[in-house]
């Protein structure tokens, strides 16, 4: 059980981080170096000078073999962490009848996009560097209540049975968001809206596709070493 | 013997394994994505904000 549930989970997740770093450096990284560009004070946008506005195209950079190495390195690391966690719940969910593939673990991946993306980030957005925000320690403890509150949540919504079980799964998923994450006293940002706007929704993008696939092939993975050890998949 | 068989059992149908590599995603996914130290913190920077974790 251990050879076969690390084995699907290192296999998907390697593969999906290393998609997802690829994804996050053409598509994230150029949005994340231009917000740096505010944040570090090289641009200064609205009304600090009469003429006011600031070009919206900027030479941000290109690509920094070790700051982008790292960030493949810890993209992939992430997505395997992610990775035993989903392979372990696949496996108590089929000990339980329920069938793992390829094509269910899509469902997988879209659920776990939800609970460890989507939960936090409807309050807590992605965040693009330079934002207001409240202290870090607090933000990450409201982070891991609300991933763990939507974890339990939508495992309820798929194999609870009762009208009860559903219901809780409701309360969990909206209760952290009635709560409230930790928010800043006062905006600070320096980062023009568009950008950070962009941000979160590439940020949002990105890791939907990156869930998609380790559902995907964690579901096939899964699948495959089962065979490949003679375990016998519930009908 | 006695123990070999128990392990057998254990990895053939146990909640040992799945508890424990949930457990170590869930380490790793804390190490890589939330500690605050300084290194690792500098290392994971734009992972961190682009997989939508706090930051800084």
């Amino acid at each position: 059980m251990y050879t076969r549930i690390v084995t699907s989970a290192l296999f998907a997740g390697a593969a999906t981080g290393l998609i997802a770093s690829l994804l996050q450096l053409s598509f994230v990284q150029p949005v994340l170096l231009h917000a740096e560009l505010y944040e570090s004070g090289e641009l200064v946008h609205f009304g600090a000078q009469a003429s006011g506005a600031v070009s919206a195209h900027q030479d941000v950079g290109g690509i920094d073999p070790l700051r982008d190495g790292l960030s493949i390195v810890f993209t992939m690391l992430i997505y395997a962490g992610y990775g035993l966690i989903m392979v372990a719940a696949m496996a108590l969910a089929e000990q339980r009848g329920a069938r793992i593939n390829a094509r269910n673990g899509m469902i997988w991946g879209i659920c776990g996009f939800v609970v460890a993306h989507l939960a936090p980030g409807f309050t807590l957005a992605p965040e693009v560097p330079g934002v207001a925000a409240a202290d870090v320690h607090a933000r990450q403890a409201w982070w891991f209540a609300t991933v763990a509150a939507a974890a339990v949540g939508v495992w309820l919504i798929a194999f609870g049975r009762s009208w009860l079980a559903w219901g809780i799964a409701a309360l969990l998923l909206v209760a952290p968001h009635v709560v409230g994450a930790p928010q800043p006293d006062a905006f600070t940002g320096p980062v023009p809206t568009e950008i950070g706007a962009l941000f979160a929704a590439r940020a949002f993008g990105v890791g939907l596709v990156a869930w998609l696939l380790l559902g995907l092939m964690a579901g096939h993975f899964w699948q495959r070493e089962g065979q490949a050890q003679g375990a016998t998949q519930p009908a | 013997m006695n123990t070999q068989s128990t392990a057998l059992a254990g990895s053939k149908s146990g909640l040992l394994p799945i508890i424990v590599c949930a457990l170590i995603g869930l380490g790793v996914v804390f190490v890589a994505g939330h500690v605050q130290a300084g290194a690792l913190h500098d290392a994971a920077h734009d992972v961190r904000h682009a997989t939508g974790f706090p930051c800084h």
